[in-house]
């Protein structure tokens, strides 16, 4: 009988978590709808006619279908002079990156290394405290690099951040002693660098890699700052021109039938930039996400 | 002198051995040396008078009057109180939210639901500063937006424009970075919360725990030092809020709750309309990294004292 109660009550505690299970998929549900329908509604107004958008038609699928928002955007000279200039400064800003981080996170990884404590204190106080916007921009100017490709390139050119996971990952992943057994056969620490930590290394370098590519393809703030030279502009800063201050452009105009016009044209294009310009990543990131997530993890040891 | 001798020696040992070790640490340390300390230097102009003629080593020194200058002018309590007032929003928000989505999400039985789930959460931490902002706009458009229209086909009106509306800068800020952000930074919780020891689950259902009061007892306890060791990180950045998304916000509207410490410094210190005068901005960002280091310092102290987990 009192058994009986016993397993009478603690199915009822089975029965409250099955609920309490339900409740978290609709959650987690409602909450994966809430980031996934307003990207929907971008892609779809992308594909819109400008008519159906102005009228305000458009909420999750295309109103009268249509490509021809891509084709005006195709012939928009300044997002492919932004492309072309972001992929260059991601393809060559993240090689940077990367040797500039193995470079320092190597020697740092070296548990015999002497000086090491010294670099180490040197680096974290620069997470901790910088000298801020108006030195460095005094500093970039009195490089001459302003409104150089340099600009872009080398302010930024290591991130101490990735240092330390790089760093924190060589530490644990690859054994002292390799190193010794590699100094006794007479390998130097450069070829030791070259044929034993890259190899080992390359979960790592893969992760920031992505790391650093996604800051390039997603910096706006240093092209503002130190570019003036339109055609060396990023895409970002396009962006900025389109998504942003066209809105104020728009608004000028007196005769509200062109305003309107305007506005109209201007707010389907501006679908078809956010679409042109996020969707690389949009699309390689599903394959890559295993590298990110591991990139949390090791980021995630105190270091 | 012998001692000396043995060192000295031991000293030639080390480098001939290590050389090599130096030589790859020769750009990285030029890099840090230039592009961080450099500047860090340059912070002097703060307490000078700069000019153009005499750079940051010439100009007049003046003491800490930019300082002085920046307390008393009237922007002082408006832009240290909306950068306050947004990071600790924010800061609440961005910790709180991702933690409960782990904990939920941690409860479901359903790999592959929450595989996609998590890729599509995942997502929106890689559009851009300029992007999101540029979705926003579009999304919150008071006519052709998604929200314009369900607000039109709800109440029979058009709403007002909310980037005009100074009162909706602050939560547009804080809950767009909410939608950005929050499944990124639920990933570490969530694996912090695979690392929970089986045994633990078994043996509280075992004494009647109910799904909800094993949250509570096992798991949040199990995330506690990831929790403390975030939060701390983030304390740091309290008073260094994005520049660059705040200022694509703003407008003339909005100003009087969208101007912040950083936008503050860019607009006295480089926005050439304006008037520049390095030596004010550079006061005014340093008075705001001293800060931040001081409520870091803060910080870590403090949960070392409590929870005993701490940055260094």
């Amino acid at each position: 009988m009192r058994k009986n109660k016993v397993l009478a009550k603690r199915s009822h505690k089975y029965m409250g978590d099955r609920v309490f299970h339900a409740v978290s998929v609709c959650i987690v549900a409602a909450l994966t709808l809430i980031v996934f329908l307003p990207l929907l509604n971008v892609v779809s107004s992308s594909l819109s006619s400008s008519s159906a958008i102005n009228a305000g038609k458009v909420l999750l699928w295309p109103v009268e279908f249509t490509l021809e928002n891509y084709g005006t955007i195709l012939k928009y000279k300044s997002v492919w002079i932004g492309y072309r200039n972001t992929v260059f400064y991601t393809v060559f800003g993240t090689f940077i990156n990367v040797a500039m981080t193995m470079f320092c996170a190597y020697p740092l990884s070296q548990r015999r290394f002497s000086g090491r404590k010294a670099v180490n204190l040197l680096l974290f106080f620069t997470m901790i405290f910088s000298g801020g916007m108006i030195p460095a921009y005094i500093l970039v100017r009195d490089l001459h690099l302003m409104n150089k490709i340099w600009a872009i390139l080398l302010p930024g050119a290591m991130s101490v951040y990735n240092v330390m996971i790089t760093r924190n990952f060589i530490e644990s992943t690859i054994p002292d002693e390799l190193e010794d057994a590699a100094r006794i056969d007479g390998c130097s620490p450069a070829k030791y660098f070259l044929y034993f930590i890259m190899p080992l290394s390359k979960t790592i370098i893969a992760v920031i890699a992505m790391y650093y590519a996604v800051d390039h393809w997603n910096n706006y703030f240093s092209a503002f700052m130190y570019l003036t030279d339109r055609n060396l502009y990023p895409l970002q800063l396009f962006l900025r021109d389109i998504l942003i201050n066209s809105t104020f452009d728009s608004s000028v105009v007196s005769d509200p039938e062109t305003a309107r016009a305007v506005q109209g044209l201007a707010q389907t294009l501006k679908y078809v930039v956010i679409v042109v310009s996020t969707l690389p990543l949009m699309c390689i990131y599903p394959f890559v996400q295993k590298y990110f997530v591991k990139g949390v993890m090791i980021g995630s040891v105190k270091g | 002198m012998k001692r000396d001798k043995v060192r000295r020696r031991k000293l030639m040992l080390i480098i001939r051995r290590d050389w090599q070790l130096y030589l790859f640490l020769l750009l990285p340390l030029a890099y840090i040396v230039i592009f961080k300390y450099v500047p860090m230097l340059g912070l002097q102009i703060a307490f000078r008078d700069y000019t153009p003629k005499g750079g940051i080593w010439g100009s007049e020194w003046v003491g800490l009057d930019n300082v002085i200058k920046f307390m008393e002018s009237y922007q002082f309590g408006r832009v240290v109180r909306n950068t306050f007032l947004l990071s600790v929003y924010g800061l609440t928000l961005n910790t709180v939210i991702p933690i409960a989505f782990a904990l939920i999400y941690n409860c479901i039985e359903l790999p592959r639901f929450k595989k996609v789930s998590q890729t599509i959460v995942t997502l929106p931490h890689f559009i851009s500063v300029v992007v999101l902002v540029g979705i926003m706009m579009q999304l919150l458009n008071s006519r052709t937006g998604i929200y314009g229209i369900l607000y039109e086909k709800i109440t029979g009106q058009y709403p007002g424009d909310l980037f005009g509306n100074p009162d909706a800068f602050r939560h547009l800020y804080v809950w767009s970075s909410v939608w950005q952000g929050f499944g990124w930074n639920a990933i570490i919780y969530i694996a912090t919360l695979s690392g929970v020891d089986m045994g633990l689950h078994e043996a509280a259902q075992l004494d009647g725990a109910s799904r909800l009061q094993r949250i509570w007892h096992v798991d949040l306890p199990h995330l506690k030092p990831t929790i403390v060791i975030l939060l701390i990180m983030n304390v740091g950045r309290i008073m260094s809020v994005g520049f660059e998304k705040a200022f694509l916000m703003q407008n003339t509207l909005n100003l009087q709750y969208s101007e912040l410490i950083s936008t503050y410094v860019y607009r006295v210190g480089l926005a050439a309309s304006y008037g520049s005068n390095f030596s004010y901005a550079a006061a005014v960002d340093m008075f705001n990294s001293a800060l931040n280091l001081i409520l870091v310092l803060c910080a870590n102290t403090v949960s070392k004292r409590v929870s005993e987990t701490s940055l260094w």
